[in-house]
């Protein structure tokens, strides 16, 4: 074979191979865009969390560090300062007026001061955070546990998930407010605690001041900042896009412990 | 001639076209399948990186320590944007490959070019619903692979290195330095460094980079009271899950590589149909 064949037979192959993955690239370009595909990416969600589950335990712990472990600051992500009137009122007052209300299948709603949930039963905790962008942050979180938060309102029985309501419109037109949701298995685990305090002050506007969700199981977007309302509902189809949560609505999974 | 004295036994004829059953159909299925799934993976995994592209040794990536590795843009006062790669502390431009590339002629701030990505363009709930979704095809045809390549003798017979093939090591990598390929008999077994390159991606790299895909979960991570320390933390477990992806493209590369000059119709028959056409020893004056 002379060169002149070879160099024409290897520019044939590479030609070959280029439009090969671009039709490959191409081609998953259009099943992420169809209606099915995505759908049978999607069972591996319900898998992942029943392994995960199974393999660690229902009442697993999230790991703790020391102090010698705290990000020196720890990053904001997110909304930073909620673009919200009725927020930036309560906040100008020091959270004076706050309420968290709560709600839904209980057998006695009510509302708590930020007074209230500080003489709840509370825990402090050194965390990491891992954010589904792939980064992670430590930091000191003291709160009130949330199974405490429960007790004092009785779910009723139908109650399966907590939805949490939050302060921080997500779109240009403060409409969109955050929410997330999570199952009573974390609900009710030890470590799950409404912040009011990070690395030993008082939780920051930055990091959803003045209540911020800690479910340390799962990636970041599970911890809602600025939350104002907590909902036990049988089922969150009728809340938002009915994807349990603003991300989850914009195709991210719901069970983010992985 | 001489009559009396032994006759050297003739080589046997292996006429031209003989070919005989190199791979089990098995092995063939297993291996197209692990070619879809590993492909998805990176692609997905490249994605998944571009949504925070850079690497970190620790538990944390606000630690006060800087990123080992950190791809990025910068634009300048002409607002001309330029992409960059840090490694270990030394910038590189990388303007068009890592940082800023085009995709249909437009610039992009992306960390991999968009031709490395899937999906194409940042869009991290999708990268990770492939990445989720093909990690359990990878995984269950992996341990399908493992438990065939015992329970058949595979690993015992074909894969394990003999005695005879550690004494031919040396021998073996001036073989492949000078691309002298095996020919009649020696070409229908794996030769030393092919099997413990198999063996070190089988046994060694696969099952890390899963092990440290595992590290990356908040929940697999409450184990044993945060096993993911043991590597150094979770943002370690992430650098060693990405040096390990790109070891396997490495590892790829050769492989490629060793097709094509070995054969590459000859080796791609042998892993589609499972015939290979035995090489002919050379004839020597």
């Amino acid at each position: 074979m002379t060169d002149i064949d070879r160099g024409a037979r290897r520019r044939f192959l590479g030609r070959v191979a280029a439009s090969l993955g671009a039709i490959g690239v191409a081609g998953c370009d259009q099943l992420s865009q169809s209606d099915w595909f995505p759908r049978v990416l999607g069972s591996a969600e319900k898998l992942n969390e029943r392994v995960a589950t199974l393999v660690t335990g229902r009442k697993a712990m999230a790991q703790e560090f020391t102090p010698a472990d705290l990000s020196p600051t720890f990053r904001s992500n997110g909304t930073s300062n909620p673009d919200n009137p009725a927020y930036q009122a309560l906040a100008a007052s020091g959270f004076a007026d706050y309420r968290l209300e709560v709600a839904g299948l209980v057998a006695r709603p009510r509302s708590f001061s930020l007074a209230d949930l500080h003489a709840l039963p509370s825990r402090a905790q050194i965390t990491r955070h891992d954010c589904v962008e792939g980064w992670s942050a430590i930091g000191k979180w003291k709160g009130a546990k949330l199974s405490a938060l429960l007790d004092a309102v009785e779910p009723t029985a139908k109650a399966r998930y907590v939805v949490f309501r939050c302060a921080d419109p997500m779109d240009d037109d403060g409409r969109s407010p955050y929410y997330e949701s999570i199952d009573m298995d974390d609900a009710y685990h030890v470590q799950t605690i409404l912040a009011y305090d990070l690395d030993d002050r008082p939780l920051p506007v930055a990091n959803g001041a003045p209540i911020r969700l800690r479910v340390e199981r799962q990636l970041g977007y599970k911890h809602a900042k600025y939350v104002m309302r907590v909902e036990l509902v049988e089922s969150f189809a009728h809340i938002g896009g009915g994807n349990g949560g603003y991300w989850e609505d914009q195709g991210y999974q719901w069970y983010a412990g992985i | 001639m001489n009559d009396t004295s032994p006759m050297p036994a003739p080589p046997p004829a292996v006429p031209a076209r003989d070919l005989y059953r190199r791979h089990a159909l098995p092995v063939r299925i297993m291996h197209w399948i692990n070619v879809v799934a590993l492909t998805v993976m990176l692609m997905s995994g490249l994605c998944i990186f571009n949504s925070h592209p850079a690497l970190y040794w620790g538990q944390s990536s606000y630690s006060g320590r800087p990123a080992w590795l950190e791809i990025g843009a910068t634009q300048d006062a002409q607002g001309r944007v330029s992409g960059y790669t840090r490694l270990l502390g030394h910038a590189f431009d990388t303007t068009g490959v890592l940082g800023v590339s085009t995709d249909d002629g437009q610039m992009y701030v992306q960390g991999f070019p968009s031709w490395l990505t899937v999906p194409s363009h940042q869009w991290l709930a999708m990268a990770r619903a492939w990445h989720f979704f093909f990690a359990w095809v990878f995984l269950i045809n992996g341990l399908g692979y493992v438990a065939w390549t015992i329970a058949s003798r595979h690993l015992a017979r074909d894969l394990w290195p003999t005695r005879s093939d550690l004494r031919s090591f040396g021998a073996s990598i001036v073989d492949h330095l000078r691309f002298r390929h095996p020919a009649g008999e020696a070409a229908k077994r794996y030769n030393v460094l092919q099997k413990f390159a198999y063996l070190a991606v089988v046994f060694v790299l696969l099952p890390l980079v899963i092990l440290m895909g595992f590290g990356l979960s908040p929940r697999l991570d409450t184990l044993f009271g945060g096993w993911v320390g043991l590597v150094g933390g979770r943002q370690s477990a992430r650098s060693i899950h990405f040096i390990i992806a790109w070891t396997l493209v490495a590892f790829v590369a050769v492989h490629v590589f060793e097709v094509i000059v070995t054969g590459l119709w000859n080796n791609l028959r042998s892993m589609i149909t499972g015939r290979y056409r035995v090489p002919q020893e050379a004839v020597h004056d």
